[in-house]
């Protein structure tokens, strides 16, 4: 009849299990940049967060026509008006586009708001190239005062065959209570 | 009820003078004592679960708002769910991994008995919490058991924190529980158990104890991320601080499928178990029933996306995860086909825990079935959030894990108790059971592909009827649940003597231990051939 084991071998395996414990608590919040890096490359969820763009250098390609769709709404609770100024224009892959949007702050105080652009298809997010965008920046809005803000875009040429619609989503949040300094500093101007 | 069960435990116990009344159960660190605290607390939980699923119940008996206003009624949903996952189902494995184990590999006790105690006793607080959090202005949880955000951090109520507070404790419990399964398992076995000669049972949860060490603290890490989102401003899951909620989701079912496992995998050791005693056969396949748990328990970490199929992923992603999703039905085939061809010219008798057995294999592929149609994208679309998602996974948890927990409870009631139990009583729970869970859960597949919604409280009257059928399933089959603790009790206060060994086919080392197993057992380790 052998030996039952001893008391330092159970020590040494539940070191390695509550190592492996904390290793995936540590591996769930390493989730969150994992995601981010993943989305950015494949363009899944149709995030958009490589920013600016270079100026656009690309050939149009004449041959084909894709309908760029606009789609903006408020986050719940947030007073303001927010609209494109067309539904959707239809673009050739390569042609740059200049649309604006227009925002009204509703209420009687000064806000920051900040609008997230999203983009269905996922796919086509990695296609779509803005040189320009509102949404770049936090917005500050004098009360009751409104703004005409510019969207410059582009399709890049490579853009997959089978996508014929982009849908362009901008959400704007209120973000009065985290605004950035500069825009801050721009509220604290006199309105006209 | 703690008297009772002390009663029993005196018996055959001649070299130990355990403390009397409340602290012995208090400071015990004996695997017997534990693992019938875990069983009890887990048959209360169940209840408690229950009774939140009646309020459902009644509330759905009939279109239109009349019992409970819609906020309570989303708190029942979800604290019923919490409940039954993380207070009923996973505290009845624990249990039965603590009374089972050592003695199913000859071992005197679990190899960390100290944190036994401790990880057992730090639940009816978790539990505590959470149903407290009910009675706060504001009400409990009422986001759902997978507390999507943002419904968890921008829109829940000031109880979130208790919330997440009563999760983080239930998986520390889990681990500290995972913890020793592993450790006991690795280093307790008794002398020739080698790791191919270990009852399914055993081997299952070993396989369980690695699933639960690697999700768990992923689940507390969501939690901890829902509750610094909501009280400290930052933005994991919300889109204007940069975060995005869909994260949420990748988070929750990366921890949320491998937790599906954790809650059947113990079952198919159980089954395993009681198929071939039954039967009068060996297990069919035993080692290729050990190389589809670890498949399952694999590939348990390839599929979570399939949970989120209309979160507008892209098409290779969709195909990706339906993919690795239907090849699960693989291994989990080999386990089916396992137990019919054990049962195959076998001399099959039919007592109680051989009927819940036999039950769970039909009902639970039922639920695999559904699942398979759940797992095609394309109609997911159709059936995503409706009743025959219910359906599906109460087939699965319900006719599945609580059915082979009814199982396993009656295959060992003799031995943890020294008595037999009234087999007619038991029959009459099991056929009680067997017809309600059928109409409780049944015409929900239909509701759901007629459209229902799940988590509503009201509904179009075009679904009046079967959601009354379904309805009076489910309170027949809360109240069948009475009977089965009126077996138990009347078990243990007394009966028939129970032999060693009760069951003719019965195999392992727990029948070679007297009938009630004494408090301390293999305090010399058997010899396994």
């Amino acid at each position: 009849m052998s030996e039952r084991p001893t008391q330092p071998d159970n020590t040494r395996i539940v070191r390695r299990l509550l190592l492996t414990v904390v290793g995936m608590f540590a591996f769930g919040f390493a989730l969150v940049p994992l995601y981010n890096v993943f989305c950015d490359i494949t363009g899944f969820n149709g995030r958009f967060t490589d920013g600016q763009a270079a100026a656009n250098t690309k050939t149009v390609d004449t041959s084909r026509t894709i309908n760029v769709q606009f789609i903006t709404r408020v986050n719940k609770g947030m007073p303001w008006g927010f609209e494109p100024e067309v539904q959707s224009v239809r673009v050739h892959p390569g042609e740059t586009k200049v649309i604006n949007f227009f925002a009204k702050n509703l209420t009687g105080k000064n806000m920051v708001a900040q609008a997230i652009p999203s983009v269905a298809p996922g796919e086509a997010s990695l296609y779509l190239n803005k040189v320009e965008c509102f949404c770049f920046n936090q917005q500050p809005l004098a009360a009751g005062s409104d703004t005409a803000m510019p969207m410059q875009f582009y399709l890049d040429p490579e853009i997959p065959e089978h996508i014929h619609t982009v849908t362009l989503s901008y959400t704007m949040y209120d973000m009065t209570e985290n605004a950035q300094p500069d825009a801050l500093a721009a509220l604290a101007q006199p309105v006209n | 009820m703690s008297t009772v069960v002390g009663e029993v435990d005196q018996h055959d116990d001649h070299h130990h003078h355990a403390p009397s009344g409340i602290t012995r159960w208090l400071f015990t660190t004996n695997h017997k004592d534990i693992g019938s605290l875990y069983l009890w607390f887990s048959f209360i939980m169940f209840l408690v679960g229950g009774s939140m699923a009646m309020v459902i119940r009644a509330e759905l008996f009939q279109p239109g708002l009349q019992l409970v206003d819609p906020h309570f009624f989303n708190q029942m949903t979800t604290v019923h769910g919490l409940i039954m996952v993380f207070g009923a189902v996973m505290p009845a494995f624990t249990g039965l991994a603590n009374w089972m184990i050592p003695m199913m590999i000859g071992a005197p006790d679990m190899a960390l008995p100290r944190m036994n105690n401790w990880s057992f006793w730090i639940l009816p607080f978790a539990f505590s919490i959470l149903l407290a959090s009910l009675f706060m202005e504001g009400g409990g949880p009422a986001f759902g058991w997978t507390f999507y955000a943002p419904l968890s951090t921008t829109y829940s109520s000031d109880s979130t924190a208790l919330f997440v507070f009563s999760v983080h404790i239930m998986g520390i419990s889990s681990i500290m529980g995972a913890i020793n399964v592993i450790v006991t398992i690795m280093n307790m076995r008794a002398p020739g158990m080698s790791y191919m000669k270990m009852p399914l049972f055993v081997w299952t949860w070993f396989i369980t104890a690695f699933l639960l060490i690697a999700v768990m603290p992923v689940l507390a890490g969501a939690v901890t991320m829902v509750l610094t989102d909501k009280y400290f401003g930052t933005s994991f899951f919300d889109a204007a601080g940069g975060g995005d909620p869909v994260l949420f989701q990748h988070i929750f079912w990366f921890f949320g499928h491998p937790e599906v496992y954790i809650m059947i995998l113990p079952s198919f050791g159980i089954v395993s178990a009681i198929i071939p005693a039954f039967s009068r056969k060996k297990l069919f396949g035993y080692a290729s029933m050990v190389y589809a748990t670890a498949a399952i328990a694999g590939l348990s970490f390839l599929v979570w996306a399939h949970h989120m199929f209309t979160t507008g992923m892209p098409v290779f992603a969709e195909l990706f995860f339906m993919y690795c999703t239907m090849l699960i039905s693989v291994p989990t085939g080999v386990k089916v086909f396992n137990w019919v061809a054990t049962m195959w010219r076998g001399s099959i008798s039919f007592e109680t825990p051989m009927l819940f057995a036999l039950a769970f294999v039909i009902l639970f592929t039922i639920g695999g079935f559904s699942g398979l149609m759940l797992a095609i994208t394309p109609v997911d679309f159709q059936y995503h959030d409706t009743y025959f998602v219910v359906a599906h996974f109460h087939y699965v948890l319900v006719s599945g894990a609580i059915f082979s927990i009814m199982a396993a409870a009656y295959y060992w009631l003799p031995k943890w108790t020294g008595h037999m139990y009234d087999e007619k009583l038991a029959k009459t729970h099991f056929w009680a059971s067997l017809i309600s869970v059928n109409v409780l859960f049944f015409p929900m597949h239909f509701a759901g592909l007629a459209g229902m919604p799940r988590r509503i409280p009201d509904y179009s009257i075009a679904f009046a009827d079967i959601n009354q059928i379904v309805s009076i399933g489910g309170f027949a089959f809360g109240l069948s649940q009475l009977i089965f603790l009126w077996v138990v009790i009347k078990c243990v206060k007394g009966g028939e003597k129970a032999p060693t060994k009760p069951w003719e086919g019965a195999e392992g080392l727990e029948w070679t231990v007297p009938s009630p197993a004494p408090y301390h057992t293999f305090d010399t380790p058997p010899e396994v051939k």
